[in-house]
């Protein structure tokens, strides 16, 4: 078939040019803007003196930078392992559920991630509320002395971790029910033939067929929470941020409430190269999960 | 099997479909809880124990809500700002998808692996410049500011792509014998044919921008231009120790995503899992 090919490349430009011009306003030029600065003394808004690695030797030591980074990562861990686990387990218990009563149990699980955090935030500062909280009837009644949970330093952030992974956790529970559904039936009535216990099933079967998704869901999460802010913010209303520093928060303060961009800036591309580096390694892995399924 | 296993089997399955539910059930606690303390009178909300069921149910707590804050406005602008997200993104990733997948041009793998790799960038990292370019164009707070920053998602160029990909090719070539132009082949043949997905697409987007939390915290700082998400968390003082009000106005925030959600089950979890990569 002849067509041309300078109407079509025309009607190409005409099809891509809205995404592009809102890609490079929005996207790209942010994004240099960001690197640029961060070789700068600049405020938020207005020019700066070019300070060469400055803000970058700084960042070495500046005590607020590692407890963010620290913090970060402690997060991160608190988050991303036991969330990626209790969500497979919810979606192993899900999966043997059929129909309608499957569809209502899987809603409830799913529930809180469909909310904005704002949501989450009030509902669980309600139920873990010093004074008042449903959590902490249960406390008394076990005997337990009751904690200001979003007020104590020990008890933040594993707090806060904990009301990420119940809001989070719907999306993993999604992704593994569909690697569940992609197992095939024979597999498993193959195995029950053979006699093999519950555990065996799940530890030679199911576990390695599933492998690509909990890698999938393990990097997803990695990624997201490695970017927390939200909930850190909403919880320290009132309390104390700087204990509970982490680095979207670091780049907040510093830019929007210190007023110095340039060194915002730089702890921005820290975490950018951070978020990159999983991310290559997210899309390698996507990518074999992709080559084993054929 | 032999029977006794087969019995064993059957009895501990029976355990763990009773602990799923439970568990189902406490997972969901919360929710119920937040919803129930908001239909209490204040004097209920802060009883020393607990009480499943208000006694009195009521609801003054919203339309005190209602009353004493600016939800309503909020609520204007977050509906604003999630349609309006939501038109302009379906529409510009649609264009682009369909171009990427059926049009031959000079660039094209070049803009294909420029929004793979977009993938990666995380957007709260790009806060400090985003605000001073709505700044700069003079949109902080506007509905147009908190919604250029939030136009751009890959994910869903991406997966427009893979389903204009699938439409065989004997379509297009029939609609170009025709003479059907290339707009009319996208309108009139590809889109019709992938409605579900532009439905599912949409139905998460909407969801996705009125959940948004960062950009629209710091692009607005005149209560009035809050959207609904951020709004409820910033004006703790009107509400004073009024947790019940708090908590009414934290339903109202939920309830359309909760409703979308709730309706549209399929298409969201579909369109969900499609964002990730996997075709469900």
């Amino acid at each position: 078939m002849l067509r041309n090919s300078r109407t079509e490349r025309l009607v190409a430009l005409v099809l891509v040019a809205p995404f592009l011009a809102i890609y490079l306003l929005a996207f790209v030029y942010p994004m240099v803007q960001m690197f640029r600065i961060s070789f700068t003394d600049a405020p938020l808004i207005g020019a700066g003196r070019w300070v060469g690695l400055d803000n970058y030797l700084r960042l070495d030591n500046d005590p607020m930078f590692r407890r963010a980074l620290w913090n970060t990562a402690y997060f991160v861990l608190m988050t991303v392992v036991p969330g990626t686990l209790i969500a497979l387990l919810i979606a192993l218990g899900v999966s043997r559920l059929k129909g309608h009563f499957q569809s209502i149990v899987l809603a409830l699980f799913f529930l809180p991630y469909i909310l904005p955090v704002s949501v989450v935030y009030l509902i669980w500062d309600w139920t873990l509320n010093f004074q008042f909280g449903i959590a902490m009837h249960v406390l008394d009644w076990l005997g337990i002395p009751r904690v200001p949970v979003f007020k104590s330093r020990v008890w933040f952030l594993p707090a806060v971790a904990g009301v990420t992974i119940w809001w989070t956790a719907g999306f993993s529970i999604l992704l593994f029910l569909a690697g569940l559904r992609s197992i095939p039936a024979e597999i498993y009535e193959a195995a029950a033939l053979d006699n093999s216990t519950r555990w065996t099933t799940f530890r030679r079967i199911t576990w390695p067929l599933l492998w690509p998704i909990t890698s999938l869901v393990f990097t997803i999460q990695l990624i997201l929470q490695l970017k927390i802010f939200d909930q850190v913010y909403l919880f320290s209303i009132g309390g104390r941020p700087n204990d509970n520093m982490v680095l979207v928060y670091y780049v907040f303060q510093k830019a929007f409430q210190q007023n110095q961009g340039g060194r915002a800036a730089a702890v921005a591309v820290t975490l950018f190269v951070l978020v990159v580096v999983v991310s290559v390694l997210q899309f390698q892995l996507l990518r074999f999960a992709e080559r084993r399924r054929r | 099997m032999n029977a006794v296993a087969a019995q064993r089997w059957n009895f501990w399955g029976g355990i763990i479909t009773a602990l799923t539910l439970v568990w189902a059930i406490l997972w969901a606690f919360p929710l119920y809880w937040g919803v129930i303390s908001s239909l209490k009178p204040d004097d209920e909300v802060v009883r020393p124990y607990i009480e499943l069921w208000p006694e009195t149910p009521t609801l003054e707590n919203y339309i005190s809500a209602l009353t004493t804050t600016q939800i309503s406005a909020w609520y204007v602008n977050s509906v604003a700002v999630a349609v309006g997200v939501t038109v302009i993104t379906i529409f510009i990733s649609m264009l682009c998808g369909y171009a990427i997948s059926q049009l031959r041009f000079p660039g094209r793998i070049a803009l294909w692996w420029l929004i793979l790799a977009s993938f990666m960038v995380p957007t709260s990292a790009l806060i400090i410049n985003h605000f001073v370019l709505v700044a700069n164009l003079g949109l902080l707070n506007s509905w147009a500011g908190i919604m250029l920053p939030q136009l751009i998602h890959p994910v869903i160029i991406i997966v427009y792509k893979q389903f204009f990909d699938q439409v065989p090719k004997d379509f297009r070539e029939a609609a170009v014998m025709d003479n059907a132009s290339e707009f009319g082949i996208l309108f009139k043949i590809y889109m019709p044919m992938n409605w579900g997905v532009t439905t599912a697409l949409s139905i998460v987007c909407f969801i996705w921008t009125w959940n948004a939390f960062l950009w629209p915290f710091l692009s607005v700082t005149r209560t009035e231009m809050m959207t609904i998400t951020v709004g409820i968390t910033q004006v703790n003082d009107a509400f004073g120790v009024y947790y019940a009000r708090q908590l009414s106005a934290a339903v109202l925030a939920g309830l359309p995503v909760a409703l979308a959600y709730l309706f549209f089950q399929r298409r969201v979890t579909e369109a969900i899992t499609l964002s990730a990569g996997i075709k469900g």
